[in-house]
């Protein structure tokens, strides 16, 4: 029998004519973080309210420690600790009446509700704040007292949807340091993201674009799906450089970034090949050095692949 | 060169309090123009205030502001005239369609007819809209709408462009899209100001500033302030710069 | 008028198309009021189900009985039945009224004045009870002026109905409805409409573009104006060729007072959707400030004078109470300017400080 946290298979959901979902298998190992990672509209929300139980899939099942979410809704709900993406707290209340609340909701004892409060203000520094309005927080502690009344019925698998999304930097790791405490007590923990770069904060991730799972796996595993060397072009002027090099390279293999422009160099072209040709064309960069893919030169590589028709005819170049 | 023409928008001790809190304290910046500036911050950091008062939305509560060389308090008509602005909700009419609103803005910015035909031609041409100019907007992608909210910010070939948080929730391919355009709007002289909290995006930039709680606490070129804070990324930039602030 | 005006107005009624739902819902639901009212709702009672016991069993007896079958208000439900089972018969709801005629009640009206007969009803329903005893009252009154002779009356009353001599109650409820449903339109759908742009955000960038708010304010409006008045006139043409309500003065100043009207619903409308940040408190304040009192204050349905004195002076605020003078006026009485000036000048200068104030308020809450 299976008993990891939660196994999909084959989800599907539809909204009318809109396909959310087109067929998600993943399964969620216990103790581990599992990151979810995809833009807006990829499906994340509508994944995460069908696994919570909220919401029915069309097709497919969730299992939950081995049984099926839809008819166990009471076992799961019990067992489950969901944060909605949108600050679900009460505004009026204050941090305390919150807590309070979320435990006698799940049906806590009042006396180890107490303990429980301790341990959670000690660990989300919201102990000064406990008398304050939850409207009167600020965007990262609004994030850590939601994720505190989740945690007040203890539940052994955390659902979160775009937790970090719009908090400060500074919070998002604060927030990410709490998550990994979690996981050492052996929570399992599913997230979901829109920021590539928290991929490497998670055990493991799926990388998550228009209803379909493009990959899964441990986070470096996935690095590797680029087997092709990677060069960065750096320069003040990725755009230029970009559209020269678009001219000699796939639109598939050019990616801009920030601070350069990334070449996936698949027929061995070579740097120093590209350097001769940017010369030739008096294109101003710095230097071409070879460079270990990140997870968002794999999402690029993946969503260009999963969808090669709709690409070339939206890329192309600007009108003059 | 004197000032008013070599910056965009030169902003001085500029002050916006919604009662007793105060949103934007003392900020002060300029823009050249034909520049990519950047300004990064988590949300409720100002940045969106800031915008609003360079956009004569928001009238400042002190300090002065000079946009297009014209001043926040005194001339919003002749500001808006001359700027671009996108909001963080792409703010088409979701229930119109795609050609409709187009006309639409074309023509509250007061274009003739005939210049609303030809620039609609051209905007469907750069979008590959032309088969879909009918279809009601609700029914595009996202990448998609975003690229459409900003190319009709543009009909009326603004000098400035305010683009608040345009990118959140795009995905990398669309987002890669989004700045191919800002690049060729500020090749053509136009000035770009960016607000987002995507770190890795200020690296877009010419140069950013970093907001927290209403003021400026960095501002330079993405290159010096990773010198400055020896630091690979700007992500780590943002918690070296926050943290030695806060500490 | 300019491009900026004409594209904002253009804009609007597309909206306004798109939502296909909703039009149907504008322009059925006055002809839908319409029947509702003209055949569903009475403001009359017929078929009281009523319980008779006579205890004299003569002709005169008879004969009253006879009076109150063919009133055909009544309809007789059960006769003679014993005193101990009128509790019964109340509580099982199978009659709302008892008339008991005593055994001597032929001698009596012989002999005597005054004749009591027992009547009782069911006053849980206070409105229904007052109506059963003015028919019986109005039935018995009939009766003894034919059968006591020793009855005299010094004068009779003979009534002349005016303006509305067969008391239909379409030339009632045409004229309020049309109160009402111009103001769901214009206040409510105004609100609405720019309310909702706040609240998709889309209202910032026509603020960040040159436009004036008066542009903005005028431009949103038109449509509903029309929208208004076009529905009032589906009202009017319906009221008048399928319920007949006449149409005694003068059309021009009827469709001038109809759009009197229709500006101070948009300019309260206005008004709302500048204290408002959400469609749902637009939509509660409306209906509160406006819907509400419209229907309960405004005399469509229940008579200014019978209410309490607080209620008969805000009721003079409303500018339905007013429109609803003028509008009766003009289609039942043929009334011209000159008796309607007081009205008309009413809503002019309500309609004219509405605007006023939301334009006024307008600029600073694009601020």
């Amino acid at each position: 029998m299976n008993t990891k946290p939660l196994v999909v298979e084959n989800l599907k959901k539809s909204f009318g004519k809109v396909s959310a979902l087109r067929g998600v298998d993943l399964s969620v190992d216990r103790g581990e973080i599992f990151g979810l990672i995809g833009p807006d509209g990829a499906g994340k929300t509508t994944f995460i309210r069908i696994v919570v139980s909220l919401l029915n899939a069309d097709e497919g099942a969730v299992y939950f420690q081995g049984k099926p979410v839809r008819e166990n809704i009471a076992y799961v709900r019990s067992r489950i600790g969901y944060m909605p993406q949108r600050f679900s707290l009460y505004p009026d209340l204050t941090v305390e009446e919150n807590l309070r609340f979320f435990g006698d909701l799940f049906g806590v004892p009042l006396k180890i509700q107490k303990e429980r409060m301790e341990r959670l203000y000690r660990f989300s520094r919201l102990g000064a704040f406990k008398d304050r309005r939850a409207d009167a927080l600020s965007g990262g502690m609004k994030q850590k007292l939601a994720l505190s009344c989740m945690l007040m019925h203890e539940p052994e698998v955390i659902v979160m949807d775009e937790p970090t999304y719009g908090v400060d930097p500074v919070s998002r790791s604060e927030l990410w340091e709490i998550l990994r405490t979690l996981t050492d007590e052996g929570r399992t923990i599913l997230v979901s993201t829109a920021y590539m770069d928290e991929a490497q904060l998670c055990d493991r991730v799926g990388l998550i674009f228009k209803g379909e799972v493009l990959a899964q796996g441990k986070p470096d595993s996935l690095l590797n799906l680029i087997t092709d060397p990677l060069y960065m072009v750096k320069t003040p002027q990725p755009h230029r450089v970009y559209f020269e090099l678009l001219k000699h390279f796939e639109a598939v293999d050019c990616n801009i970034f920030g601070n350069g422009v990334h070449v996936i160099d698949r027929h061995s072209v070579g740097a120093e090949q590209i350097a001769k040709i940017l010369k030739q064309s008096n294109f101003d960069f710095d230097e071409i050095t070879p460079i270990r893919p990140g997870i968002e030169d794999v999402f690029l590589k993946l969503i260009r692949t999963a969808n090669p028709s709709a690409k070339p005819e939206q890329r192309g170049e600007l009108s003059a | 060169m004197n000032a008013n023409e070599k910056y965009a928008v030169v902003a001085k001790d500029l002050t916006r309090k919604f009662g007793a809190f105060t949103a934007v304290d003392h900020v002060s910046f300029s823009v050249s123009r034909g520049e990519i500036f950047g300004f990064l911050g988590a949300n409720g950091a100002g940045k969106t205030t800031t915008i609003r008062m360079m956009c004569g939305l928001l009238l400042p509560t002190s300090g002065s502001a000079l946009v297009a060389g014209f001043d926040v308090f005194t001339q919003a008509e002749q500001i808006k005239q001359h700027i671009g602005y996108m909001s963080q909700r792409f703010s088409l009419y979701e229930d119109l369609t795609v050609l409709e609103n187009i006309e639409f803005y074309g023509g509250i910015y007061g274009l003739s007819r005939k210049q609303i035909r030809r620039k609609s031609r051209e905007l469907l041409a750069y979008l590959k809209l032309e088969d879909r100019a009918n279809t009601v907007t609700a029914e595009l992608p996202l990448g998609l709408k975003q690229r459409m909210a900003l190319s009709t910010a543009l009909l009326h070939d603004p000098e400035i462009i305010f683009l608040d948080e345009p990118t959140s929730g795009v995905d990398p391919d669309s987002r890669r899209q989004f700045w191919l355009l800002i690049y060729e709007l500020a090749a053509r002289g136009k000035t770009v100001f960016v607000t987002t909290h995507f770190m890795d995006e200020a690296e877009y930039c010419q140069r950013v500033s970093i907001m927290q709680e209403g003021r400026i606490i960095e501002l330079d070129s993405p290159q010096n302030l990773k010198e400055k804070y020896k630091s690979e990324s700007m992500q780590s930039v943002f918690l070296k710069a926050i943290g030695e602030e806060s500490s | 008028m300019s491009r900026t005006f004409v594209s904002i107005i253009k804009k609007e009624f597309l909206h306004i198309v798109r939502d296909y739902q909703t039009l149907i819902i504008i322009v059925l639901m006055p002809v839908m009021m319409l029947l509702l009212y003209g055949y569903a709702i009475t403001l009359e009672m017929r078929e009281i189900k009523i319980a008779i016991v006579d205890h004299s069993k003569t002709p005169q007896s008879r004969a009253l009985i006879n009076h109150i079958t063919s009133s055909n208000f009544f309809d007789i439900k059960a006769r003679n039945v014993p005193e101990s089972q009128f509790e019964d018969l109340f509580q099982q709801r199978l009659v709302r009224s008892v008339l008991v005629i005593p055994q001597d009640f032929s001698r009596s009206l012989n002999s005597n004045p005054q004749t009591p007969v027992q009547l009782l009803i069911d006053a849980s329903d206070p409105n229904a009870a007052n109506y059963i005893l003015k028919y019986l009252s109005q039935i018995v009154t009939e009766f003894e002026i034919e059968q006591n002779p020793r009855l005299h009356f010094p004068f009779r009353v003979v009534p002349r109905l005016l303006y509305n001599p067969d008391l239909k109650s379409e030339y009632f409820f045409v004229p309020g409805l049309i109160a009402v449903i111009i103001l769901l339109i214009s206040a409510l759908l105004t609100s609405l409409a720019i309310v909702r742009e706040k609240e998709r955000g889309t209202f910032e960038q026509i603020l960040v573009s040159p436009v004036h708010a008066y542009q903005i304010v005028v431009g949103k409006v038109i449509p509903y104006i029309a929208l208004g008045f076009v529905d009032s006139v589906i009202i009017l043409v319906f009221g008048h060729f399928w319920f007949k309500v006449p149409v005694e003065g003068s059309i021009l100043l009827l469709l001038g007072s109809l759009i009197l009207y229709l500006l101070t619903g948009l300019s309260f409308g206005l008004f709302v959707s500048t204290i408002t940040e959400s469609q749902r408190v637009a939509m509660i304040v409306t209906l509160l400030m406006t819907i509400l009192p419209t229907i309960m204050l405004s005399g469509f349905i229940f008579p200014i004078p019978s209410m309490p004195v607080i209620f008969q002076y805000i009721s003079q605020i409303i500018p339905a109470t007013h429109f609803l003078k003028i509008i009766r006026g003009i289609l039942l009485k043929g009334s011209g300017l000159a008796d309607l000036k007081n009205q008309l000048f009413y809503l002019v200068l309500l309609a004219s400080f509405l605007i006023a104030v939301s334009i006024r308020k307008f600029k600073t809450t694009l601020e």
